[in-house]
């Protein structure tokens, strides 16, 4: 067990491994053809190996000169489930946003450090923001399909929004309602007003959304908060389906939720990382006597 | 067990009373408040309805006026005369007024978007035959000419802050999880704008215009000195051009019964195309907070 979050090492790998030439030529797997991974072989991945699809490096964040965040460094490995949880406040939701520039929205926010998409600085001024933003996709909180655009409009939203149309629309709206479980819910009211969906459909239909686009990062954050039980438990069960091609970094105040989906766990305490690790281990054998104290319940 | 115990009270002090009187005293002066509000527009409306009606028939909307002694005759001309510098005054003052009042929503430039949002409100109290002195010497006198499109351009600084002002509280109602949805999604701005956040305030930016309409539509004074007024059927923007309240202004000060009468019915049409505008942008509105 590491005692500390982001040992040096780790983070020599994952510069090394998916250095800014090697990602650059790297082809995107799953560009093309789109059903490969998921349905027709799915043991596939489990036999890659999995590199480290983002690194965040000395991450410090706030607003104006207020940190939230502070000097946070974590590995997102490739394929799998990254949960953060922490107590409300701990900087959870702006540790996400700032994977895909979405905290920068925010009138004065403050960034330094770095955060790597494939070995290339995303803070770093060659990637732009909407670039960005198409490759690491979001899911919000709240369910918040746009009420004025039907389901089908909804789904095709990235495509639409970016000036960009998709070769195959039919296509890629039966595919991404697939992956996000609710084109058999769906399919005959593609044309319903988006917001005529139930909150836990409402949700997926954000997944979709998220998913056409092809991202190679999804971000969700506290995705199942305005859910109940059922809906939120689908949910999991996706996140659990997508993990095989898609990164997730999942946010969550609810560590039962954490302990079920993800693989590895980053505690945040405060604007600082505790603890980061296996899943497994964390919750079992926590390093820092605060992760402990979380997790069993003495506060937060 | 219940007690009851109205026997217990202790008897009506004075000073209760006098509390009882007073409060009666400001229910009946509120109420009589709430009437006297009312009152002004019933009587108006009562007015100019049992006035202006003997004269409304299909031959006075449609007509052109007859000469000086000669009963008959409408305002055809000033009905199409008023829609043509209304609509003209929105085609200047919406592309301006909706991209300003989506602007002032945004909060990106908090000290130049106060400063606009001031003038906004200055603007819309600058007395309206001031407008019209301005669009006088801005588009009058260079051309020598009373014009439409004068008249047009002074009902648009009028119409302008009410367009700006109400998209940016339409705006404003929309949801900012709409705005990240969309830029989380890679939009850049003006697509988030033009795809996302206009189609949602949508009704209200369209009641904001209806507004303005009816609002320039029953303006006078900015027109007696640009758009002029006219006897005649005229579209062409470089022409004088009549208008409703010109027409019921003139008729109205005029010696003939008959124009007299005609005023009135001028009046009714007029109070009946603001009324309606104002009306449906009302209802426009308090139906899009479903």
């Amino acid at each position: 067990m590491n005692p500390m979050p982001m040992p040096t090492e780790t983070r020599r790998i994952a510069t090394g491994a998916a250095g800014r030439d090697v990602a650059l030529v790297a082809p995107r797997p799953h560009l093309g053809m789109p059903f490969q991974r998921d349905e027709d072989s799915p043991t596939a991945p489990d036999k890659e190996p999995r590199g480290i699809k983002m690194v965040i490096d000395s991450l410090t964040a706030g607003y104006g000169s207020h940190a939230v965040l502070r000097n946070v460094s974590l590995p997102v490995i490739e394929r799998t489930v990254t949960a953060v949880i922490g107590p409300s406040g701990c900087g959870k939701s702006t540790l996400v946003r700032c994977l895909n520039r979405m905290h920068e929205i925010i009138p004065n926010a403050c960034v330094s450090g770095r955060v790597l998409l494939d070995g290339r600085d995303i803070y770093g001024g060659h990637l732009d923001p909407i670039e960005l933003r198409r490759r690491v996709g979001m899911v919000f909180q709240k369910p918040n399909p746009f009420p004025t655009m039907t389901v089908r409009d909804n789904v095709l939203a990235g495509w639409r929004l970016t000036g960009t149309r998709p070769p195959n629309a039919d296509g890629v709206v039966e595919d991404a309602l697939r992956r996000a479980a609710l084109w058999d819910e769906v399919k005959d009211r593609l044309k319903a007003p988006g917001a005529s969906l139930s909150g836990g459909q409402a949700q997926r239909l954000c997944i979709a959304r998220a998913l056409a686009v092809r991202p190679d990062v999804l971000l969700m954050d506290e995705p199942c908060s305005a859910l109940d039980p059922i809906a939120t438990a689908r949910i999991e069960e996706l996140i659990h389906e997508l993990a095989s091609s898609v990164t997730i970094v999942i946010v969550t105040h609810n560590m039962q939720q954490a302990a079920r989906v993800s693989e590895n766990t980053a505690f945040l305490y405060m604007g600082e990382l505790i603890e980061f690790g296996a899943t497994a281990g964390l919750f079992t054998r926590p390093s820092d006597p605060r992760t402990e104290d979380y997790i069993t319940g003495r506060f937060g | 067990m219940i007690v009851n115990n109205v026997g217990l009270l202790p008897p009506i002090s004075p000073r209760l009373r006098s509390r009882r009187i007073a409060d009666r005293v400001f229910r009946w002066a509120v109420m009589a408040s709430v009437l006297l509000v009312l009152l002004p527009l019933v009587a108006i409306m009562g007015t100019v309805i049992v006035r202006g009606a003997p004269a409304l028939d299909w031959n006075f909307l449609t007509s052109l006026p007859k000469p000086v002694g000669e009963t008959g005759g409408g305002v055809g001309h000033a009905i199409l005369g008023t829609l043509f510098l209304a609509l003209g005054g929105l085609l200047i003052a919406v592309p301006v007024g909706v991209p300003a009042g989506v602007f002032l929503a945004s909060d990106r430039m908090p000290r130049l978007g106060g400063t606009v949002r001031l003038c906004a409100d200055v603007l819309s109290g600058v007395p309206s035959i001031v407008v019209g002195m301005f669009a006088y010497t801005l588009l009058v006198l260079p051309f020598k000419q009373f014009s439409a499109m004068a008249g047009a351009f002074a009902l648009a600084v009028i119409m302008l802050p009410t367009i700006a002002r109400t998209t940016e509280e339409v705006v404003r109602l929309v949801p900012s999880t709409m705005t990240e949805a969309a830029l989380a999604l890679g939009a850049p701005r003006w697509r988030v704008m033009m795809q996302v956040v206009l189609p949602s305030a949508g009704k209200g930016v369209a009641a904001g215009v209806i507004a303005a309409f009816s609002r320039g539509a029953g303006e006078t004074a900015p027109l007696m000195f640009t758009a002029f007024g006219s006897q005649f059927l005229t579209t062409s923007p470089m022409q004088p051009i009549a208008a409703l309240p010109l027409v019921l202004f003139n008729y109205a000060v005029s010696p003939y019964d008959d124009w007299h009468a005609q005023a009135w019915a001028a009046a009714l049409v007029l109070a009946t195309l603001v009324l309606a505008g104002n009306v449906i942008a009302k209802v426009a509105t308090t139906r899009r907070s479903r």
